[in-house]
């Protein structure tokens, strides 16, 4: 009956280094991710720790096995790219040949937004401070697409009760996907993988899926990812991989993304929705609901009845509606109430106008930009000045991106001060494991080998072998339980002693 | 289709004056407030003129990715 759940998210940047097509991704990604340790400089840099790591489970209950897998989804082989681990308790690191940042732990939408931007803080630090002689500046863009047939993702990840059955999941969260994308798409210029068909379409992502359930996430996309690689005990959870949203920079669109996301969650781990929705085709419908920006499609459903995106979202908030009354009397907490308005607000805007959902929704902020020069300039939409300003909206740089302009324009609604994103560039959250990883990283750095999302391993000088203090439950590991043991302990010796006497 | 569904969009300030109360939206102030709005829209125009990148066509088509997940 709440949004608050276990919950983050990561994504894989966009990177170019300026006026050179032919520069080496992978390199420049590294460039980036070092050009942040080296900020951060400290007499030790920890690794990541794999050992818990699988990403060949699949939560219908069976291992891909390695030689069966493709190279691109073996990524627990340390093949020595970049890594690190924040201060803040997120992960920064080279991911094929993106940089990609992945959020701490956190435990409601809000946070999770507020350390979604600080991540593009901390990249576009990152980027600024890669300096190589005669090399351009490297630029980054929060976005999906090249928009000539490449696609790099940006997930969302939820923790969900392991005893939930995996066949609920994909029965009622199908439809939701197919839909949710006119709340908290991120909208493109070009039609098709790539954008060969001139034409605006409200998600960046949504033409690169062409499967509904499946284990990839770089070939045959699924619209459901069964990823299961909780970093918790998998006895009692489960993560949801969600592979199907856009990048957001838009701050409510990001809330509204995981905030309706989680509540859904919630609602079928409680089996709380009942009515099928089941969408027939739901690859193809995610498609054409993407290529109506006028929400006007029509999404046939296997009982025969046809809804459009809007019907099926609203189905969604009434039942949430519904769901949090029934079960908190009223007595929700605040931010289940925000997402519930919010996200009522933004469906009854876009029944009137879409455009009266510019200052809230990323796909609705670019096509009114998008608009108003055709308009202006009388241009179609194959004019390459539409392209570019579609690529542009998602440049990092402040004074480049186009985001940035609307915002430094008070054209854009927020959620957030912009001292609350800086202090997460540093800082971790209260209120889960990440606290607890990221305050190690603050205070003992140069006595930390190496960690993950359910570890911290020490070298503690006079032991022989490295100490892993595991940290499976993403729930410990708080402010309000290990804040003043970390006050205390001005050295690990010290906290190692503690914990294990 | 796409490609109309994005041409029936016209300009957002046009349905902005739609939000206007219709006791307020007198000939005079709508064509006040238009006027206003186009001067909006022509001010964020004019500061993004000056930030996009010059050569459009070249810009775009040097953008390209490897695919991630």
């Amino acid at each position: 009956m709440t949004v608050r759940r276990i919950m983050g998210t990561e994504t894989e940047f966009g990177i170019s280094v300026l006026g050179t097509p032919t520069a080496n991704p992978m390199l420049a990604s590294s460039q980036v991710v070092n050009g942040y340790a080296s900020r951060t400089a400290r007499t030790r840099r920890a690794r990541w720790d794999f050992e818990e790591e699988s990403p060949l489970r699949d939560a219908r209950g069976f291992d891909l096995t390695r030689a069966a897998a493709d190279a691109s989804q073996l990524t627990d082989d340390d093949v020595g790219l970049a890594n690190l681990i924040l201060t803040n308790g997120a992960r920064l690191y080279v991911d094929h040949a993106h940089p990609e940042y992945a959020t701490p732990e956190c435990t409601n939408p809000l946070d999770v937004v507020r350390w979604d931007k600080a991540g593009e803080q901390i990249i576009t630090t990152a980027a600024g401070n890669v300096d190589i002689p005669g090399q351009n500046p490297i630029v980054l863009y929060k976005n999906n697409t090249d928009n000539k047939g490449a696609s790099y993702g940006s997930h969302e990840n939820y923790l969900m009760r392991r005893s939930t059955p995996f066949a609920d999941i994909v029965r009622h969260l199908t439809p939701f996907f197919v839909t949710r994308q006119i709340v908290c798409g991120a909208g493109r210029v070009g039609i098709g993988q790539d954008g060969r068909t001139h034409g605006f379409q409200v998600s960046q992502r949504a033409d690169f899926f062409e499967v509904e359930v499946g284990l990839e996430t770089t070939l045959k996309r699924p619209i459901i990812n069964t990823r299961d690689e909780p970093h918790a005990d998998p006895e009692k959870y489960r993560r949801l991989h969600v592979i199907v949203g856009d990048a957001n920079l838009s701050e409510i669109s990001c809330y509204l993304k995981v905030g309706t996301t989680s509540l859904v969650l919630a609602m079928i781990e409680d089996g709380a929705l009942s009515d099928d929705l089941a969408v027939d085709g739901p690859v193809t419908q995610l498609h054409e609901v993407s290529h109506d920006p006028r929400l006007n499609h029509k999404v046939g459903l296997k009982d025969g009845r046809k809804l459009t995106a809007l019907d099926i979202q609203e189905y969604y908030l009434e039942q949430a509606r519904a769901y949090v009354e029934g079960r908190a009397g009223g007595d929700s907490d605040d931010q289940t109430t925000d997402v519930l308005d919010r996200w009522g607000s933004v469906l009854d805007k876009l029944r009137r106008d879409p455009f009266e959902c510019r200052r809230e929704l990323d796909w609705v902020a670019k096509l009114a930009l998008l608009e108003s020069y055709r308009d202006r300039d009388g241009l179609e939409w194959d004019d390459p000045k539409l392209a570019l300003v579609d690529l542009q909206y998602s440049d990092l740089r402040p004074q480049k991106g186009l985001y940035a302009r609307l915002v430094a324009r008070g054209q854009i609604d927020r959620l957030l001060r912009d001292d609350e994103i800086d202090a997460a560039v540093a800082a971790p959250p209260d209120d889960t494991r990440a606290y607890f990883r990221g305050r190690c990283l603050a205070q003992y750095a140069e006595r930390i080998a190496a960690a993950s999302w359910d570890s911290v391993i020490f070298d503690i000088p006079g032991r022989d072998s490295l100490q892993r203090i595991p940290t499976m439950e993403p729930t410990r590991g708080t402010k309000a339980h290990v804040g003043d043991l970390l006050d205390r302990c001005r050295t690990a010796e010290e906290l190692f002693a503690a914990l294990t006497s | 289709m796409a490609r109309e569904g994005g041409q029936q969009h016209k300009p957002t300030r046009k349905t902005s004056e739609d939000e206007l109360p219709p006791d307020e939206a007198s000939s005079e102030d709508a064509a006040e407030r238009k006027g206003k709005l186009d001067d909006d829209v022509d001010a964020i125009l004019d500061d993004i003129d000056g930030v996009l990148e010059t050569n459009a066509e070249e810009f775009v088509r040097g953008f390209v990715q490897k695919g991630g997940q």
